[in-house]
């Protein structure tokens, strides 16, 4: 026993090391890196990429024929491929690359919009999204004199999708969902939502900012219309962000930008556009960025380590039982079943205690955490707080950062209350 | 005490304690003995714009000086205001304009915060001044 929790700690300091900003100090202590659903840090793989497109390879992307243009076009097109690939999506053409799960939501809600939006339809979320997932389809509805409908979450921080069938109507045109809650951290059943919704007549768009970090994804198989996720919180650079969509949407949406890279032929009476997935990519593309999804996720492939996974659950548990147990902590998104329907995020409130006190103490103590509305104001107003504090874990977090952080957590409500 | 000897005070009282958590508990002190500010002064056009938690800040004109009174909801922020108040307040309009407020930095409060927060305490010194000014 003792040998392999030896050789474990071997492999967990091994992935460390390979993630320069762990290594730092802050306030001259030990960083504990708890913001992970913010974003990722950067695993050394990803900078090396970042710095041998951007040294040897430098060359605007699809254009020119000379070397290293084609060296930095062959970079940008095996990210697409690694992203097909982690997504198990049908064709690469389905893979848009964009600057982020941000970007890709306005790009599907204005595209599917003006394509397939009119005065008087429907367009649902959840009140389980960040302004991303909200705004964009707001502006939309907006725009388009259509309604917004909102699936609301129970106490426990679930979607109440007992309610979904009557949400959706014969005008409902589209329904976006995240995967998993940047402040509840409950992982959402994509999968009945989408296949309820389908028996409906009304696509899915799947906001995958947490859930591409979280879960093993596979489009084919959720059967989802879209979905996107950030390259900045899967330890590749930042600026990057793929928006999937399966090819009938894409086909019959028009371009989000025009621009350059983007167009079939161009005369000032008219242009035609490229074909997928350059329709949707105007313009000189962060292709240095870009590359860096396939050593990115060729790193997830390390991560998904069963012994690795194993060790990270634990952590899961033990901070899960400690926010349970704490009479002083309101946890927000609690499992009803198995743990397992959490991911390693726990949103909190300390009574009697501002959640941004804690978070400048816990940061002098050289613990990143993140507090406040986490960019889901509609979920506060939910819970009828002005903010939380938030922690999340990534696969090179460890035990003792989490028993550090928990003592210290102890120490800073002392000196508050 | 003119108000440069009180500012003077507080960097030789900041500069007693080396860690930074013995300056936010020394904060977190004066956030709690600042005395009540009513409810009913919790209002929109007392709110200091730009903090990140709430922070209203409220004065009244005695005998040619004003005081201020202040709360927030965040403890610590409270301290920061309070020891602003404990400067500036219960002087006059000019004594409060002589100040460069340059005690903030000495003392390492302004680079000690968060940019969010450091802007915070841009905006509370903002408003101290906008208040003088407009009584001066």
């Amino acid at each position: 026993m003792r040998a392999y929790v030896m050789l474990l700690m071997t492999f967990v300091n091994e992935i460390r090391s390979q993630f320069p900003a762990l290594s730092r100090k802050v306030y001259g202590k030990d960083l504990v890196y708890f913001d992970n659903a913010a974003t990722s840090h950067r695993v050394r793989s990803v900078i090396d990429e970042w710095n041998r497109v951007s040294t040897e390879s430098n060359a605007n992307i699809h254009r020119a024929v000379h070397r290293l243009a084609d060296e930095a076009t062959q970079a940008y097109e095996q990210a697409r491929d690694a992203v097909k690939e982690f997504l198990n999506a049908e064709s690469r053409e389905e893979i848009v690359f964009t600057s982020g799960t941000t970007a890709a939501v306005n790009l599907v809600a204005f595209c599917f919009g003006e394509a397939f939006v009119s005065e008087g339809d429907e367009v649902v979320v959840t009140e389980a999204e960040h302004h991303s997932n909200i705004v964009p389809w707001q502006m939309m509805c907006r725009r388009k004199g259509a309604v917004l409908k909102v699936l609301p979450v129970d106490d426990s921080g679930h979607l109440m999708i007992e309610k979904l069938d009557e949400l959706l109507t014969d005008r409902t045109r589209i329904f976006a969902v995240t995967h998993i809650s940047n402040v509840l951290g409950i992982i959402n059943p994509v999968g009945e939502i989408i296949s309820r919704c389908h028996s409906r007549g009304v696509p899915v768009f799947v906001d995958g900012a947490q859930g591409a970090v979280h879960c093993k994804v596979d489009v084919q198989d959720l059967d989802c219309d879209f979905y996107a996720f950030s390259g900045h919180k899967l330890y590749a650079a930042t600026g990057t962000g793929v928006l999937y969509g399966k090819r009938k949407w894409l086909d019959a949406m028009p371009p989000y930008m025009g621009g350059g890279e983007m167009v079939g032929t161009v005369t000032f009476a008219e242009t035609t556009y490229a074909p997928l997935p350059m329709k949707f990519e105007a313009g000189t593309q962060n292709f240095a960025s870009a590359a860096t999804l396939k050593p990115a996720i060729d790193f997830i492939k390390v991560l998904s380590n069963n012994e690795l996974v194993k060790y990270s659950d634990k952590i899961r548990d033990y901070l899960l039982n400690y926010f349970r147990s704490d009479s002083r902590i309101r946890l927000y998104g609690v499992p009803r079943g198995t743990d397992n329907e959490k991911i390693s995020l726990f949103s909190f409130t300390v009574d009697g205690v501002h959640h941004e006190d804690l978070a400048l103490i816990l940061d002098k103590m050289g613990i990143a955490v993140r507090s406040g509305q986490m960019c889901a104001e509609p979920l506060m107003d939910r819970f009828g707080v002005s903010g939380m504090l938030r922690v999340s874990i990534a696969p090179y977090n460890t035990m003792e950062e989490a028993e550090y952080f928990v003592e210290c957590l102890n120490k800073a409500i002392d000196m508050l209350i | 005490m003119t108000l440069q000897e009180a500012e003077n005070a507080i960097v030789e009282e900041f500069s007693m304690y080396e860690e930074w958590l013995d300056k936010y508990e020394y904060l977190i002190e004066l956030g709690k003995s600042l005395k009540d500010y009513p409810e009913s002064s919790k209002t929109d056009d007392k709110l200091i714009k730009g903090c990140q938690s709430r922070v209203w800040l409220d004065y009244k004109v005695e005998e040619g000086k004003i005081v201020f009174n202040a709360d927030s909801d965040a403890i610590i922020t409270k301290g920061i205001i309070s020891l602003l108040i404990g400067l500036y307040s219960g002087r006059t309009a000019q004594e409060i304009l002589s100040s460069d407020f340059s005690v903030v930095e000495k003392i390492g409060l302004k680079e000690n915060l968060s940019p969010t927060r450091a802007n915070g305490l841009v905006y509370m010194i903002a408003k101290i001044r906008e208040v003088a000014n407009s009584i001066g």
